[in-house]
């Protein structure tokens, strides 16, 4: 088990004819992934990577049969191609597109009310499920098939983690990248949500950083419901006030959105938080150890 | 990006909102031109800088002749404002906005913010203009009022006419707050504003709703569709090591440690100045280089951190996902020969191809620190440089 995707995920690649876009297409057959079609207007009927280019996602769905997407589209049209695919009721649409403005964001939300559809991202490294399937940037390899849930706000800072837990012996379940920005589809309450649903996840390390308010209310969350350990880490805790530190979301502003607040938060509602970002993975086995789950989380 | 205060108030008049009759001066000249254009009894000189707390550093001055006008101007222009906002340092007021006075009957609160937790628009209101909204919403909460705006809709106008009554605007201005907080919106929208906010907005003696002050801040991911706003950034009001940064898509900013950081990824590259800090050392510097790094890039962002006379060492952190750990060690090794590197550099190399890139860094030659984790890293480069 795992969550959002599996080995029978279904993907297609919009905007598949740019060239980051043929690139992990290839990265993604490689994987394992399904990438069943892509999109690209005016160019169906091509082919990328031996995969079928189609003009609309519509025609895509229909043809394949996908209940994903991914979406490598330049920011200026990415929120078109976002909503392009909630109109094709895919399930799941994960967006890595980066520096997408966010009032085309405010409205593709808007649109999204009421739809079927979960937007992972964007400004995201994606999703991945070890072994079965990676929609997304991320390196493949640092992954390795166990029971540890990952959820975080930054791509690399994930790598870091997911490779901490591997060097370990502790594998994983999903890793999802909700993405930086201010505006986005999946928060944290909904991946800690799916990890307390599903049976292979043990345990979840959530990774946040400055600015807003996501991680407090995920801690309050995970208070309220987690049956499931949950060991953090905030990035940022030196950052000054009133600097976007590269994501447009990670900014402290009118003193809210500190570190040590999310921090403290979360300490309050029972996650313990990592002193440094090198011992991600060293908490998360302290606390498996302390409920007696590290055996069962050990790989080899 | 930031705009000044009377670029603001520039935009806004487009927009049907009410604003002084101003005028920009750079010089004390233009700034006493300036008032004689006015032509009104008492004029505001008002210091232009990108950041607030100007009235109590002695930057808004109220000038009842032109010989008052003269001597506010003098004494502003040149000076180094330090405020809540602009660091220890301060900025250097460079611009000045002369701007007729207005009888002030009473002070406001009105802007318009994304709300992160709704993903919406939200219109804030509060009678206690003046002050910083951060203090009225930290000691008197009920006194701040909001209206979420659906993006289909627009901002209503009960909307409007709700927060200007909440508010307590006088019954008989109402109508002109709405028509005010309306144009507000249209500027917020079409403008791809991330902050607008009039504080205050003042009702005058004779009946106006007038914005006194505007700060307009832009969402930089809309900058490509809004060329005219792009016009109105002042580079002097921005570090010129980030200004060098941006021409060249790296993530850069200015602190004030002797490390120099560069990493990839936004998320790592604040770990790891957490990092540094948490074993004693002081980050020189954020840096991203991002995903798609090339030598070049990376050789450019050596110059931009070394530029820095603070720097005393280098740590470069990598995860290579995406980025090829080759690509950087090329890139460190190319950049360490053009610029002749002196100081002490630690780099820490994981991902892809690392085995390629940790080769690449030992058959270089160069005096490089190897380290086996982030955390064994920073601790290296921390003890370099003491």
């Amino acid at each position: 088990m795992s969550v959002f995707i599996n080995k029978d995920t279904k993907v297609i690649v919009q905007g598949i004819t740019g060239g980051t876009a043929r690139f992990h297409t290839k990265q993604m057959l490689e994987y394992g992934t399904k990438i069943v079609g892509g999109t690209s207007p005016g160019k169906g009927g091509q082919e990328v990577e031996g995969v079928p280019v189609f003009n609309t996602v519509k025609e895509a769905v229909e043809t394949t049969g996908a209940n994903a997407s991914v979406i490598y589209v330049p920011a200026p049209f990415a929120a078109d191609s976002i909503i392009e695919a909630v109109d094709a009721e895919l399930d799941l649409v994960i967006c890595i597109t980066e520096h997408i403005p966010v009032l085309d964001m405010v409205k593709v939300k808007r649109y999204m009310e009421g739809k079927k559809t979960r937007l992972v991202g964007p400004n995201c490294p994606g999703v991945i499920t070890a072994d079965e399937c990676k929609i997304g940037i991320m390196p493949g390899y640092i992954h390795t098939k166990g029971h540890v849930g990952v959820v975080s706000r930054s791509g690399t800072l994930t790598y870091e983690a997911v490779h901490q837990l591997t060097q370990a012996g502790v594998g994983q379940t999903t890793a999802v990248g909700i993405g930086g920005d201010p505006v986005n589809g999946t928060n944290f309450i909904d991946v800690l949500k799916a990890f307390n649903e599903d049976p292979e996840t043990y345990a979840v390390i959530m990774i946040g950083e400055i600015g807003g308010t996501a991680e407090e209310e995920a801690a309050e969350w995970v208070k309220a419901n987690m049956t499931k350990p949950v060991v953090g880490f905030i990035g940022g805790r030196t950052a000054p006030p009133g600097k976007r530190m590269g994501h447009a979301g990670a900014i402290i502003s009118g003193g809210k959105g500190t570190a040590d607040e999310k921090i403290r938060v979360m300490n309050e509602c029972g996650i313990k938080v990592a002193e440094t970002p090198s011992v991600m993975g060293e908490t998360l086995i302290e606390v498996l150890k302390e409920k007696g789950l590290y055996e069962k989380c050990k790989t080899h | 990006m930031n705009i000044h205060e009377y670029q603001g108030k520039e935009i806004l008049r487009k927009y049907g909102v009410t604003v002084p009759n101003g005028k920009v001066a750079f010089t004390v000249e233009e700034a006493v031109e300036a008032a004689k254009e006015l032509g009104t009894q008492v004029c505001v000189v008002k210091a232009q800088i990108h950041a607030g707390g100007r009235g109590k550093a002695g930057g808004v001055k109220v000038a009842k002749n032109l010989e008052e006008v003269r001597t506010y101007a003098s004494e502003i222009l040149g000076k180094t404002l330090v405020t809540h906002q602009t660091g220890p340092e301060g900025k250097e007021v460079k611009r000045l906005l002369i701007e007729e006075g207005c009888d002030i009957k009473k002070e406001y609160y009105v802007g318009l913010v994304l709300d992160r937790a709704t993903s919406r628009v939200v219109l804030m209101g509060s009678e206690e203009g003046g002050t910083e909204i951060e203090e009225v919403a930290a000691n008197t909460p009920e006194k701040i009022f909001k209206e979420e705006i659906d993006p289909v809709l627009g901002l209503m106008p009960y909307q409007a006419r709700r927060l200007a009554f909440n508010i307590n605007i006088p019954k008989e201005l109402v109508n002109q707050a709405v028509k005010f907080m309306t144009s507000l919106y249209n500027a917020y929208i079409e403008k791809d504003c991330s902050i607008a906010e009039i504080n205050p907005l003042v009702v005058t003696g004779d009946g106006k709703v007038i914005a006194l002050d505007a700060k307009l801040n832009f969402d930089a991911n809309s900058l490509y569709r809004q060329k005219d706003v792009l016009e109105y950034r002042d580079l002097e009001e921005e570090d010129p090591k980030e200004i060098e940064a941006s021409k060249y898509d790296l993530s850069y900013i200015a602190l004030d440690g002797n490390i120099g950081c560069m990493v990839n990824g936004a998320g790592l590259a604040m770990a790891t100045m957490d990092i540094v800090k948490h074993y004693g050392g002081e980050p020189a510097n954020f840096l991203d280089v991002g995903g798609g790094a090339t030598a070049e890039k990376v050789t450019e962002a050596f110059k931009i951190i070394l530029s820095d006379p603070n720097v005393k060492g280098i740590f470069v952190n990598i995860f290579g996902g995406i980025m090829k750990c080759d690509v950087i060690a090329e890139g460190v090794v190319e950049a360490a020969k053009q610029v002749g590197l002196s100081i002490p550099l630690v780099v820490r190399l994981e991902g892809t191809n690392v085995d390629l890139g940790k080769k690449i860094l030992s058959e270089s030659g160069l005096d490089i620190t190897a380290a086996e984790s982030m955390a064994d890293g920073a601790q290296k480069i921390v003890s370099l440089v003491k």
